[in-house]
């Protein structure tokens, strides 16, 4: 029998295997940031271990870096500490680091795939959740805690149970305004939080396929809110057309791509579970509950949480209205917004921008919201100032920033206020997940941009 | 890390699902640098209104969290595990974990024991109706038992040992550096490098 396409990358870097032991996997490339490894450096100077393999590591600092005044120190003084943690262990370490006001400081996640770091055939794994965006290339990319951070800084390998295999095929075309952003957000309505538990899913079909390498990002990225540490898309043309030219192409890339063009699910490989999904009936999603699979159609209403069934969910739907702040039946659209987000490394890539821009150009945000711009990375936002896109969003009235995970997690001071409503292109709608007592409407960059004009939650095609 | 065979200790019902690990510990208190001192920011949201079960008098001694399904979805955070373990928890029960989740908190000592819903229900109305009942996990017989209840719960035979001898993974993983030699002696020449920088 033939074997899918995480099945053939998992295989090819078994180090170990034995009976009833997690295979021992080999890791190609390790990205780090500041929040998850210091207590991991912490334990290899404790043990006195060296990392081993240095040249397979990169570092940025993202998360809890201020998307004002960069160059200045940082104002909070333990995320000055941590920044600084993270600096004098990339030096002592001997790890390349992408600092604030470096080309390719951002989004950890945005920076592989800017760097042409991030190939098919791969597994990456980094001590953040979002680490399935790297999936998109056709690479077994996951999420890891900081204990395995340090495994991998001292083995580069990691033991790992077998996940079973998923495929999710998307077939059909996405209708005008309808984005990568919304296939995820329906997926996760669908299967829910839990759905791919145990699961590295493979996304197929027809709208993928039709999908940029940036919208294959956004897909891959939320595999996680839908509970699978891994979402992986076999790579084609496109794959290989993002990565020529990158930095750090490889100078083999006829070599290279021979063997990219070996990934893919063989025709008689069999997964474990298989969902269809009909990308025509695709509408504009948007989250109303505190979890990502609480999610609609833009054009539906609040729901009922007396009209759910299952106990649990409905004790979990009554909570998520509360804390909301939203009442049952309310139209989603009349739903009026604080703050609008556009960034993350869900929607903080360029192409994110130009959608958001192509809805602002020559418009004015709404009077009653604030709208942060937030670029994944430094490169992302100098080629937007290079595009003007800088321009179209601070004629609109929005804010333009530096880069960075920013309001995302609100680890830095771009935060909600307590019972601020945000329309957010990031990935998380947990309570507080962007300040305390905040509440996260999770859009696609689209509707983040209509919704900014209109100061409720709508469309591009309710301008 | 320190050995697991069993524990012994009362219950805290946790009656939500999906909670998420930005509600176990926010991301505010993620700045630290350190392994310890995460108890303040554990459910530091929730702990703000005093019918929170964590305010109430009955379960300020428990050490054996009994959650709603989904326990510990989204973010990666190892100081999730941290901060349960540093407010002193030993054992988190629920009917489904997030893979992240159960994955730091198996590497980092923190038991955490999958059960039906059913026995999740009649966990919690029991301590609820008694906050002083007794929970006694046992890794070695994988069982979880309190009142005349005594439920098995399945782990592998390979984690339990590591957890039952509180064995580091890295050491163990060493073990097999002539495997890893051998296997990076293959790699291929055009897997991407970080070092040299190329720009």
């Amino acid at each position: 029998m033939g074997k899918t396409l995480a099945e053939k990358i998992w295989d090819d870097h078994i180090v170990r295997s034995a009976e009833g032991e997690p295979d021992l996997l080999y890791i190609d490339l390790h990205l780090i940031h500041e929040v998850t490894s210091p207590q991991a450096f912490d334990g290899l100077r404790l043990a006195g271990r060296p990392v081993r393999r240095a040249d397979l590591t990169i570092a940025t600092e993202d998360h809890n870096t201020p998307t004002l005044d960069i160059l200045k120190p940082i104002a909070d003084p333990v995320s000055r500490l941590q920044i600084d943690t993270l600096r004098s262990n990339a030096k002592e370490f001997g790890i390349r680091l992408h600092s604030l006001g470096d080309a390719d400081q951002g989004v950890v996640h945005v920076v592989g795939p800017q760097l042409g770091i991030t190939q098919p055939g791969m597994t990456i794994v980094c001590g953040d959740s979002h680490t399935s965006t790297h999936g998109a290339f056709g690479a077994i990319a996951f999420g890891i805690g900081t204990s395995e951070v340090e495994h991998v800084l001292a083995t580069q390998t990691l033991p790992s149970r077998r996940p079973k295999t998923m495929a999710i095929n998307v077939e059909g075309t996405l209708k005008a305004g309808v984005s990568a952003k919304d296939i995820i957000l329906a997926i996760i309505a669908q299967i829910g939080t839990g759905g791919g538990q145990g699961y590295i899913i493979e996304y197929r079909g027809s709208a993928i396929r039709a999908l940029s390498m940036e919208g294959r990002m956004t897909v891959c990225n939320m595999s996680i809110e839908a509970g699978a540490r891994a979402g992986l898309i076999a790579p084609d043309q496109k794959t290989f057309e993002y990565i020529k030219g990158k930095p750090h192409a490889p100078e083999d890339f006829e070599g290279a791509q021979s063997y990219w063009q070996s990934l893919f699910t063989d025709a008689d490989a069999k997964f474990d579970l298989e969902i269809t999904l009909n990308a025509d009936e695709l509408e504009p999603f948007v989250t109303w509950g505190t979890n990502p699979g609480q999610g609609l159609p833009l054009n539906a209403s609040v729901p009922n949480p007396a009209e759910i069934k299952d106990a649990e969910e409905r004790g979990a739907a009554e909570r998520a209205l509360q804390y909301m702040g939203l009442v049952a039946g309310t139209p989603l659209k009349k739903i009026a917004i604080d703050t609008v987000f556009l960034g993350s490394c869900t929607n903080g890539r360029i192409e994110d921008l130009r959608a958001a821009a192509s809805v602002l150009e020559g418009k004015k945000i709404a009077t009653t919201l604030r709208m942060l711009v937030v670029p994944g990375s430094e490169r992302v936002r100098q080629q937007a100032m290079q595009e003007g896109l800088d321009k179209v969003f601070i004629d609109a009235g929005a804010e333009w920033r530096n880069a960075g995970c920013s309001m995302c997690l609100g680890m830095n001071p771009d935060q909600l206020a307590v019972g601020e409503r945000s329309a957010s292109t990031s990935n998380r709608n947990f309570e507080g997940r962007q300040g305390k007592g905040g509440r996260t409407h999770l859009v696609s960059p689209l509707v983040a941009a209509a919704t900014a004009i209109r100061g409720t939650l709508s469309s591009p095609a309710d301008l | 890390m320190e050995k697991f065979i069993k524990h012994t200790g009362t219950g805290v019902p946790l009656r939500r699902s999906n909670v998420d690990t930005d509600q176990i510990i926010p991301a505010v208190y993620l700045k630290r640098v350190t392994r310890s001192g995460f108890e303040d920011g554990l459910f530091s949201a929730w702990r703000s209104d005093p019918e929170f079960v964590l305010n109430k008098a009955e379960y300020k001694s428990g050490t054996v969290l009994v959650a709603g399904p989904e326990f510990g979805t989204g973010s990666s955070r190892e100081h999730a595990v941290w901060a349960l373990q540093n407010y002193g928890f030993k054992v988190v029960i629920s009917s489904r974990f997030a893979d992240i989740f159960r994955n730091n908190s198996l590497k980092g000592g923190l038991l955490t024991v999958i059960v039906a819903q059913a026995v999740v229900d009649a966990l919690w109305d029991a301590i609820e109706s008694e906050p002083t009942t007794s929970i006694t996990v046992d890794l070695e017989a994988r069982t979880v038992a309190y009142n005349a209840v005594t439920v098995s719960f399945e782990l592998d035979d390979y984690t339990r040992w590591r957890l039952m001898e509180g064995l580091d993974d890295i050491g163990l993983t060493m073990k097999h550096t002539d495997s890893i030699d051998a296997f990076e002696a293959k790699r291929p020449v055009y897997k991407p490098k970080t070092l040299p920088i190329r720009i």
